[in-house]
């Protein structure tokens, strides 16, 4: 097997952050009745031209930069001719001869490694509308239904070198991408809504060779853990083709979740696209002023933010580079850091109990009720001892649930941590009187029976103890006898 | 009083008057087109009831004393590819023949915002292709100086009805001599502006580099009116240009002293009957009298223009035809499965020569023949647009026949559609590069009219309007009555 | 220029356009013709020449970023040959 190499090129479709269609006024709002979001332009009615959305060729040249590409100072827009009945217009206008941003790259880092992908090109492009099949599947429908609410939606086609060796790879590259056109606000790039999808070209070839095989198209991919699964499932599938002696037919393959597999969508047409000039729509061009005032206008991208935060405020690696993928994430952590200065605490909080909360409820960050206000709060009640870390984190899932505020949690609940001595005193006097066996052992030497009182202690006050403060007060009792 | 012969001016003039109403204009049309039009067969549709409740409305805001352009009231044609809101549109073709677009295409809603009366939609070849009307879907528009000769095309029906008194001017569109070539045939004004002057919006256009809109009108006058109110940018149009209009009426100046014309010997030298060039003698004659200097130009790549522009129209055309699926609107012809349904409905529901240009076109198109052909008539393309950058550094506009013979029998050359596109050579290199040209009637020959061209630089329409308006004051011929209209 | 069967096959299927074999031989002629005809651009030298799409080509023509309502629905649906739920009905895709 390890004598084989995979081949993977990427074409990710974004759909850009804007209020109206790319040629048209129609609303870009996701989740509307069928049909309600059209006009004589996206639906293709005859004698209809449409106008370029000013928005879209600012966002697309915004993720061109950030993507690290050349912008093209004169493009315009193509025609890619093809039937099929969510395109109304019997074609799909693109950017096939002179795409608006190309040469870039982006780094990705997988298993400690860093490596750079480059980017042949970010393109313009209209979406079609969308299908809606009667039966379970296309091949079993006897009929569709076609929507045209996404027709003429902008999309940035950003298409890799085909450099990616791995589905490793092809993940950390389509993390690094989401969260840089997160960043920049190009997209939403929520995969679930359809504005992230991901096409994966994969050949395999004899590792040593430079020579491209036979590549497949890979489709239907609707996570990065997908896109992953699928590229790893096909190039085994291809180096068992070829070591059966058998050719890799050119192709495009299905990713089927469920069975774990590709299957070939059986395309009985081999499309020639025929691209040529759209006459009917406006030249770009752009002047390198305008773009450097785009330039000027990115935000702070992952990678310079991940840097930051190693540098500045000494984060683990790895803790930055999660806690920079998502914008949200790294704005959260910003916004702690401004009201409690200690990096390395927000950053446990935000990888330990943020992190897991989400997962555990299947939530979006801003979903979530806990705010960096009430976590940097919730941290000073923990530093000045008001309460425990153990009750922090109890005050913590309150907050993440319900927003309340850390204080009035602790007060509504009587969370408040028991540093008083004289309070202390008694309880733990009672402690040392019901266990005498730990307290021989202690005095005898066994230093560890120590925890165990602590624990009695903690367990009498239903946590509300300060374990440093009793710890301090038994070793003193028990040593004094 | 003879309505229907009268120009919009004359028409406008008496309205103001209040010597007639547009009501009483209106009704005089309608039968006139009653009368003579089943054998015409100029329009496609009649909107008999809206006409007449839009004229009486016109009317009464005249009675309210409401300031009124000189096109309120004052019916006119629309060539059926042009987009009418609430009215069948049907491009002449089986596929489009219950279509009605949900809105006015910009040109038009200027129109009837100036009062403008649509009486009727008139025929066309479909989808404009065609230089006779015959291959419309529906039926062959005849001329109306014989009806046994075509009325030309593809705006033949627009050309005829203005001709014949059906309406008083007439909207079409211009691809390759649509509206220049059926006003000469049938001896009107026939005016096709600078390439993104008149908004396309609502224009079912078959090739988008090329077509634009225009107008059919009986004197230079009626024309700077029409031009007055269609010209000019729509934001919601990215092909229109972004200029200044002028008020074209200021070009109806009788004078052409100093004035340079170019005439074009390629276009002599490209078969001219014998009878149309002393025709156009005539006119030389009478331009230089005025104080014009008439000199030789060459516009040596037009025979290669006329090459470019057929692979270049039937390219676009291959793409801009595509939405014709059945699926949205149009005809439907049902088929198992998407791909059948396609091929039925696409197949049954165009016409003959239609069919044609989409295979054409989609074979320049192909990966394989694209730089064959498309990518060499691109740069025919910017050849022919130098060869007229190079004439007009010498001379203001260009004085040509607007086609080489008169109009043709019926019937002559329905057989061979590449020579009756060649025969629009004439006409298709300014379509190719865009410029504003005009075709204007000039005398009979053996009976049927003849066309001459004049055509200017980008956005220089109103010199074509001054060149013609000279012409028209200081001769008879450029008025002509058609026998039809005269019976 | 010669057009064989199988472009016929390939320009009838590219197009969606279902040909009777009389139409399929009656257009090979014909785009033979047209063929030969447009080869004519082949006497010139057009290896310095720049392509040009437009004539007048339109720069920045831009629209803003702002949306509008859509069409009414029964306006949408006007000219639908096949309308099922609000969305338009097609046949099965394979």
């Amino acid at each position: 097997m390890s004598t084989y190499e995979a081949v993977i090129g990427l074409e990710v479709h974004v759909e850009l952050k804007t209020q109206s269609k790319l040629f048209c006024g129609c609303s870009t709002e996701f989740g509307k009745e069928p049909n309600t979001q059209v006009c004589p332009v996206c639906l293709g009615l005859p004698g209809s031209v449409g106008v370029v959305n000013k928005k879209v060729v600012e966002l697309a040249t915004k993720a061109g930069l950030a993507l690290n590409c050349e912008i093209g100072t004169h493009t315009w827009f193509d025609r890619k001719n093809y039937y099929y009945p969510d395109l109304p217009k019997g074609y799909q206008v693109s950017q096939v001869f002179r795409p608006i941003a190309y040469k870039g790259y982006l780094d990705i880092e997988v298993e400690d490694e860093q490596k750079r992908i480059n980017i042949t090109r970010a393109h313009i492009e209209e979406d079609p509308g969308k299908l809606v099949h009667s039966g379970a599947s296309i091949t079993t429908s006897h009929s569709s239904c076609a929507d045209y609410n996404r027709s003429g939606i902008p999309l940035v086609e950003i298409v890799s070198e085909p450099e990616i060796r791995s589905g490793a790879e092809a993940k950390a590259y389509l993390e690094k991408l989401k969260a840089i056109l997160e960043y920049t606000g190009v997209s939403d790039v929520k995969m679930e809504q359809g504005s992230l999808r991901c096409d994966a070209n994969v050949s395999i070839r004899p590792v040593g060779t430079t020579t491209l095989g036979t590549k497949t198209e890979i489709k239907n991919m609707n996570s990065f853990r997908a896109v992953q699964r699928a590229i790893e499932y096909e190039v085994d599938r291809q180096i068992a083709v070829v070591e059966d002696g058998e050719a890799v037919i050119q192709e495009t393959r299905g990713w089927d979740e469920n069975k774990g597999i590709t299957l070939s969508m059986r395309n009985k047409e081999n499309p020639d696209y025929r691209c040529f000039i759209d006459a009917e729509l406006t030249h770009i061009k752009l002047t390198p002023e305008w773009i450097e005032g785009v330039k000027a206008s990115l935000p702070e991208l992952p990678d310079a933010r991940k840097k930051r935060l190693v540098e500045e405020y000494g984060l683990p690696a790895y803790d930055a580079v999660v806690i920079t993928s998502s914008l949200d994430l790294a704005e959260f952590f910003d916004a702690t850091l401004a009201q409690f200065p200690d990096a390395k605490l927000i950053s446990n909080w935000i990888m330990g109990e943020l992190l897991r909360l989400l997962k555990a409820h299947s939530m979006e960050l801003s979903e979530a009720k806990v705010t960096p206000d009430r976590l940097a709060k919730l941290l000073e009640l923990i530093k000045k001892g008001t309460i425990s870390n153990k009750i922090g984190k109890e005050v913590f899932e309150l907050m993440f649930k319900e927003g309340n505020e850390p204080e009035e949690i602790v007060k509504e609940k009587g969370l408040v941590q028991i540093s008083d001595e004289g309070q202390l005193t008694e309880i733990l006097a009672e402690v040392i009187a019901k266990n005498p066996k730990s307290v021989e052992d202690f005095q005898s030497g066994k230093e560890q029976a120590i925890g165990f009182l602590v624990g009695q202690v903690m367990k009498a006050t239903k946590g509300q103890a300060n374990p440093g403060a009793v710890n301090g007060m038994l070793k003193e009792m028990l040593t004094k006898k | 009083m003879e309505l229907n012969r009268l120009t919009v001016q004359q028409l406008s003039e008496l309205l103001e008057k209040k010597e007639v109403s547009s009501l009483e204009i209106t009704q005089d049309y309608l039968n006139r087109i009653k009368r003579i039009d089943s054998d015409l067969q100029a329009f496609v549709t009649l909107t008999e009831a809206e006409a007449l409740a839009q004229a009486k409305l016109i009317d009464e805001k005249r009675a309210r004393g409401e300031d009124l352009s000189s096109l309120a009231g004052i019916p006119m044609a629309v060539q059926d590819n042009i987009c009418t809101g609430g009215v069948k549109t049907t491009c002449a073709s089986k596929m489009l023949n219950n279509y009605i677009p949900p809105t006015d295409a910009t040109a038009i809603a200027r129109l009837k915002k100036a009062g403008s009366i649509l009486i009727g939609k008139t025929n066309l070849d479909e989808f404009g292709m065609g230089s006779s009307t015959e291959n419309s879907a529906f039926f062959t528009t005849k001329n109306p100086y014989d009806s046994t000769y075509v009325a030309g095309g593809a705006g033949g029906g627009s050309a005829a009805a203005v001709a014949a008194g059906e309406a008083a001017f007439a909207l079409g569109s211009d691809l390759g001599g649509d509206i220049r070539q059926p006003a000469a045939f049938c001896g009107v004004i026939g005016f096709k502006p600078t390439f993104g002057y008149v908004p396309k919006t609502g224009l079912i256009s078959s090739a988008s580099s090329l077509d634009q809109l225009g107008a059919f009108s009986r004197d230079m006058t009626d024309m700077a009116l029409v031009l007055n109110t269609i010209c000019g940018h729509d934001a919601y149009d990215s092909t229109s240009a972004v200029v200044d209009v002028p008020d074209f009426r200021e070009s109806l100046i009788n004078d052409v002293k100093g004035l340079k014309i170019g005439l074009p010997k390629e276009y002599f030298a490209a078969g001219v009957d014998s009878k149309v060039a002393t025709k156009l003698q005539e006119a030389i004659k009478i331009l230089e009298s005025l104080g014009a200097s008439c000199v030789e130009v060459s516009l040596p790549h037009t025979k290669y223009a006329v090459t470019a522009h057929y692979i270049i129209s039937c390219a676009e055309a291959s793409s801009n035809l595509a939405r014709y699926d059945g699926v949205r609107f149009g005809q439907r012809v049902e088929g198992e499965d998407v791909l059948s349904l396609f091929m039925k409905t696409r197949g049954q529901g165009f016409g003959e020569e239609v069919k044609r240009r989409i295979l054409l076109g989609t074979h320049v198109l192909s990966t394989a023949q694209y730089d064959e052909y498309y990518t060499e008539a691109l740069k025919v393309r910017t050849l022919n647009k130098e060869d007229f950058a190079q004439a007009f550094e010498k001379v203001d506009c260009l004085l040509t026949p607007a086609t080489l013979t008169t109009a043709y029998k019926r019937g002559e050359m329905t057989g061979n559609p590449l020579a009756m596109y060649r025969s629009d050579v004439c006409a298709i290199p300014a379509s190719l590069a865009g410029l504003p040209a005009m075709s204007l009637p000039f005398g009979l020959v053996d009976q049927m009219p003849v066309g001459l061209q004049l055509i200017a630089r980008h956005f220089e329409d109103k010199t074509l309007l001054r060149v013609g308006y000279a012409l028209e004051q200081n001769t008879d011929q450029t008025r002509l009555k058609p026998s039809l209209a005269r019976g | 220029m010669n057009i064989t069967e199988k472009d016929m096959e390939r320009l009838s299927l590219q197009s969606r356009l279902e040909l009777t074999p009389e139409e399929k031989a009656a257009y090979t002629k014909s785009l033979e013709e047209s063929l030969d005809y447009m080869n004519s651009l082949k006497e010139l030298d057009l290896s310095t020449t720049e392509p040009a799409s437009v004539v007048l080509p339109i720069t920045n023509v831009f629209r803003e970023d702002v949306p509008q309502a859509g069409m009414d629905k029964e306006l949408v649906f006007a000219n639908a040959p096949e309308e099922e739920e609000g969305t338009f009905k097609v046949p099965r895709i394979i």
